[in-house]
């Protein structure tokens, strides 16, 4: 029988929610994928601990986490970079190591600061967490109101049992979110021909503020104005991760893990699956650029 | 069918359709036989979105969209839903006077011919029923409103829904369904899931059913049969 082990969350900071890889294929449900909003990040934590990919763990948004090990415990934190301590039951505190496998012995505490640049940040454990499952994931969606119950002081979290692999590395030496002005690589469409020839253009000339009307559903961009052609409603037709979709305003909203199933309003362009994930550490109050990219090779 | 393809990000296809038929007799084929690679199908209202796992599958994704069989009528195997309604909607006098019936007629126009589901969207089990009656196609309210109930039935823009959870919502309200239509207590948790009948009946209504409000309300559809047929076509 193997030894029960779970962590206890002391505090949440700002936003703390259990992500795994998120619920393909519900879309007739009117239920969207979810997920980690930086899916990349929460791989390679679990990677680094030998887990599956899509073992669920906990995203932290703008640090501030505390939970405490019961039970000896592996873990890995990546995605933005923030501060992190380790006290054990005795009162002896060390640092912690991001995009590391770390060690929590039974009673240790883990305490993450505010992340210096970037914004959500993984903590993954060896196991995974092993909270119930809904509609077959541990992903929270916060648009659906589907998924685990929210983390809150207090909070007993079930770790699963650790996998047969062991870990092979103990640091993976990866770039961290950008700090300046990350650049996002576009594709045209689905419904570029709504708008002006040249408001394409416009939205790779100029920089466009992450506002703080932003979360997991998305991010309010603002920026120059997108004018269209077409006026009038579409009707309502599938939406991707990445998707920029406009409102009459003209101001952008780039579409994060969890966006609605369907939308009206029609999706300029979509940034690269591969850009979605460094999109998803963008703060409000930075700026990011687009990227006309090429379609792949035929 | 002719289907055109437009470019949805470096993993997905967005495939425009004539209409609604077209959409599901795709969806019916495309998740009775998934395309390699295929993790996701969303038909809508004249499109149906294809996720697929890697950019480099596009190609091999689009000739297998083009090989497809649509498959018209399968949906019929999914099933007869019949819901009660209480038609007491905040805007069954506005319904009315946009289209022109006394609020008795609308209610028989609701009532009279059955609904499909076409696609699902907006909420978790918001499903969009087309295929009723042509004069209750109603535009959206003006001013939506911060809150609509769970359970109201509602009309826009050729569609008839059942909110499935309070929520905001710009639909006109003609009454409320005496019925849970989202409940992640049962599976699966949607009742109306795009392919399946729809028809509406009064609640207490005579003759329809004398027992109608006493047996056909529930808080767990799943526990009646007729209410929720078995999973039917789902790849």
């Amino acid at each position: 029988m193997a030894e029960i082990r779970w962590l206890e969350v002391l505090v949440t900071g700002p936003m703390t929610t259990v992500q795994d890889l998120g619920r393909p294929g519900r879309g007739d449900l009117g239920v969207g994928r979810s997920g980690a909003a930086d899916r990349g990040a929460l791989r390679l934590a679990n990677r680094l601990l030998a887990n599956p990919e899509g073992a669920a763990g906990l995203e932290v948004t703008m640090g501030g986490l505390q939970v405490r090990a019961h039970g000896h415990l592996l873990v890995a934190l990546s995605g933005a970079p923030c501060p992190a301590t380790v006290t054990d039951a005795a009162g002896r505190t060390r640092g912690a190591g991001h995009h590391a496998v770390e060690c929590l012995p039974d009673g240790a505490t883990l305490r993450l600061g505010v992340p210096r640049h970037g914004l959500r940040t993984y903590l993954a454990v060896r196991g995974g967490l092993d909270v119930p499952a809904v509609l077959g994931s541990r992903a929270t969606d916060i648009m659906a109101g589907v998924g685990p119950e929210r983390p809150a002081p207090g909070s007993v979290l079930p770790v699963g049992p650790p996998p047969e692999m062991y870990p092979v590395v103990e640091l993976a030496p990866v770039p961290t979110p950008h700090p300046g002005e990350p650049v996002l690589d576009i594709l045209p469409g689905p419904r570029d021909d709504w708008f002006a020839p040249e408001a394409l253009r416009t939205l790779c000339a100029e920089p466009y503020e992450v506002t703080v009307d932003s979360n997991r559903v998305g991010m309010r961009l603002r920026g120059p104005r997108l004018e269209r052609l077409r006026e009038g409603e579409l009707p309502p037709e599938g939406m991707v991760p990445g998707a920029l979709q406009v409102p009459p305003s003209g101001q952008p909203t780039l579409f994060l893990a969890d966006h609605p199933v369907t939308g009206g309003y029609p999706v300029i362009a979509v940034v690269r699956t591969r850009d979605v994930d460094r999109a998803a550490q963008a703060r409000p109050g930075q700026r990011i650029r687009f990227r006309l990219s090429r379609p792949e090779r035929r | 069918m002719n289907p055109r393809f437009r470019q949805c990000g470096d993993s997905a296809v967005l495939v425009e359709l004539d209409g609604v038929e077209e959409v599901l007799a795709l969806y019916d084929a495309l998740a009775a036989d998934p395309p390699n690679g295929v993790t996701d199908l969303l038909p809508a209202a004249r499109t149906l979105l294809v996720r697929f796992e890697r950019p480099a599958q596009r190609e091999a994704v689009q000739s297998a969209i083009l090989r497809a069989r649509p498959a018209y009528g399968g949906r019929a195997a999914g099933g007869e839903v019949v819901v009660p309604v209480v038609y007491d909607g905040a805007d069954l006098a506005d319904v009315a006077a946009l289209t022109g019936l006394s609020e008795r007629e609308v209610v028989e126009a609701h009532t009279g011919t059955a609904w499909t589901v076409a696609f699902s969207g907006f909420a978790p089990g918001f499903g969009y029923l087309v295929g009723g009656d042509p004069r209750l196609a109603v535009p959206r309210r003006t001013e939506s409103r911060v809150r609509v109930p769970a359970g109201a039935v509602a009309l826009a823009a050729g569609f008839s829904a059942v909110y499935p959870r309070e929520s905001p919502g710009g639909w006109q309200l003609i009454g409320r369904a005496e019925i849970t239509v989202w409940d992640l207590a049962a599976d699966p948790p949607a009742l109306l899931r795009p392919g399946m009948r729809v028809r509406f009946a009064e609640a207490g209504a005579t003759g329809a059913n004398p027992a109608a409000p006493g047996t056909t309300r529930g808080t767990n559809p799943g526990a009646t049969g007729a209410a929720r047929p078995a999973e039917a076509g789902r790849g």
